[in-house]
């Protein structure tokens, strides 16, 4: 882990819809940060205007991919980059989605939004050693058609890897949309599951987060088999500044990946 | 919010045993109008597969799809409650197989047992609040840029 940003270079740079691009960066000199698990974040210094925290999600031998939303002005000017620009890179921070805990179990993915760009390495992998887990489960909600994150390698990933059972539902459907309307929570009614031997993995929005979770115990999911990852306002990603302090958690130490079952009732206490 | 709304998970096996008995089998193609907003609502479904779409009607426009119901799913919660009128229209969107139902039988049947008639109210209630809030949630605009509402 370093705490002094180390530059990157950006080699690709994907538009993955209107708001959001994906930044292909790898080692601009010979030092590289340490490899990243599926989940952790790296903060991503964009020069002159800031850093913020981005999961990474994509992990290569030495490239890392980080899908970025413009939303904000360091998150507008990572969007703006081009090949050959540089970042500075921190990292890898926090912890990971620890898909090694599902071993022969089954796992359900639920992603709203850009929540799908953290779990693609995790579902990646579990594609990878395919015979380690039960069912696999991927229940992705977006927007719109159009702002659906990865379409076509959701696509490539149902079409190579059959096992994987994927339904994707928008929120506002376009007239050539041919699928699922509605809360990515109702996916749950059809995805292959059985409760109690069952790991979910989820990412998104926080009331999309925390309706996936209820849901999912009220299936009878055990809450410290649900695993969130949660967003709070991450500053030094080293647990000194205290800004990402959710109770007695600090985020970018004990999170962003923590289970339901510590961070269910301080999700509840509006003063945090 | 729970899912615990599909008939498998939300009645118990006595009432839904009863209630099946009152089921027929149905299948319909891709793109058949079930029913249609303003309709008299006599009868419901519960999807065994396929999916169908929801809509409301917005003159001069293409039907506006609200939700999509699948498998185990209630479809059609307005020949519970009077005056009887769908509130939106459905339309299947792939094949469909499904359980059909005479409302009035339903609702006679639950009047002649008062337990029974509670086990469907309640079910039906849940389905009604699970929608809403879902509803609820979809409206927050969550996947928006910057999500909903304001930073505190």
């Amino acid at each position: 882990m370093n705490d002094v940003p180390v530059p990157y270079q950006v080699t690709g740079v994907r538009r993955e819809s209107a708001d959001t691009v994906s930044l292909t960066l790898a080692p601009a000199g010979e030092e590289a940060l340490e490899p990243f698990a599926p989940g952790q974040f790296a903060m991503v210094y964009a020069f002159g205007v800031g850093e913020i925290p981005v999961s990474v999600s994509r992990i290569g031998r030495r490239e890392l991919v980080h899908t970025v939303r413009s939303v904000g002005a360091v998150s507008a000017a990572l969007c703006a980059l081009r090949p050959g620009s540089q970042v500075g890179l921190r990292g890898p921070f926090g912890t990971g989605w620890g898909l090694e805990r599902a071993a022969g179990q089954d796992i359900v993915v639920v992603t709203g939004g850009i929540g799908l760009a953290p779990l693609r390495p995790l579902v990646l992998a579990a594609l990878a050693a395919r015979r380690a887990y039960g069912r696999l489960n991927l229940l992705v909600g977006s927007r719109t058609p159009e702002d659906l994150l990865y379409a076509d390698r959701i696509r490539a990933w149902v079409d190579s890897h059959g096992p994987l059972h994927c339904q994707v539902t928008v929120d506002r459907p376009s007239p050539a949309w041919w699928g699922h309307v509605g809360l990515v929570t109702t996916l749950l009614n059809s995805a292959l599951f059985t409760p109690e031997n069952t790991t979910a993995y989820v990412c998104g929005p926080e009331p999309m987060i925390r309706a996936t979770a209820r849901d999912l115990l009220h299936r009878g999911v055990r809450p410290e088999r649900i695993r969130v990852s949660l967003e709070r306002n991450m500053r030094c990603a080293t647990g000194h500044c205290g800004h990402c302090q959710l109770g007695g958690v600090l985020m970018c130490l004990d999170g962003p990946v923590i289970g339901w079952d510590r961070v269910e009732s301080l999700l509840a206490v509006r003063e945090l | 919010m729970t899912s615990t709304t599909t008939l498998s998970m939300a009645l118990p096996v006595e009432h839904r045993d009863r209630l099946m008995r009152l089921a027929r089998e149905v299948s319909f193609e891709a793109g058949e109008r079930l029913f249609e907003e303003g309709r008299r609502a006599d009868r419901f479904w519960i999807i065994r597969t396929g999916t169908v779409l929801l809509d409301l009607h917005v003159p001069g426009r293409r039907a506006a799809v609200i939700e999509s119901l699948g498998h185990g799913e209630l479809l059609g919660w307005s020949w519970h409650y009077a005056p009887y009128v769908w509130q939106l229209g459905a339309e299947t969107l792939s094949p469909v197989r499904a359980w059909e139902f005479d409302a009035e039988a339903v609702r006679a049947a639950c009047a002649r047992d008062p337990e029974f008639g509670r086990a469907v109210a309640t079910w039906v209630g849940r389905v009604v609040a699970h929608r809403l809030q879902a509803s609820r949630i979809r409206l927050l605009d969550l996947y928006a840029p910057y999500g909903s509402g304001t930073p505190a």
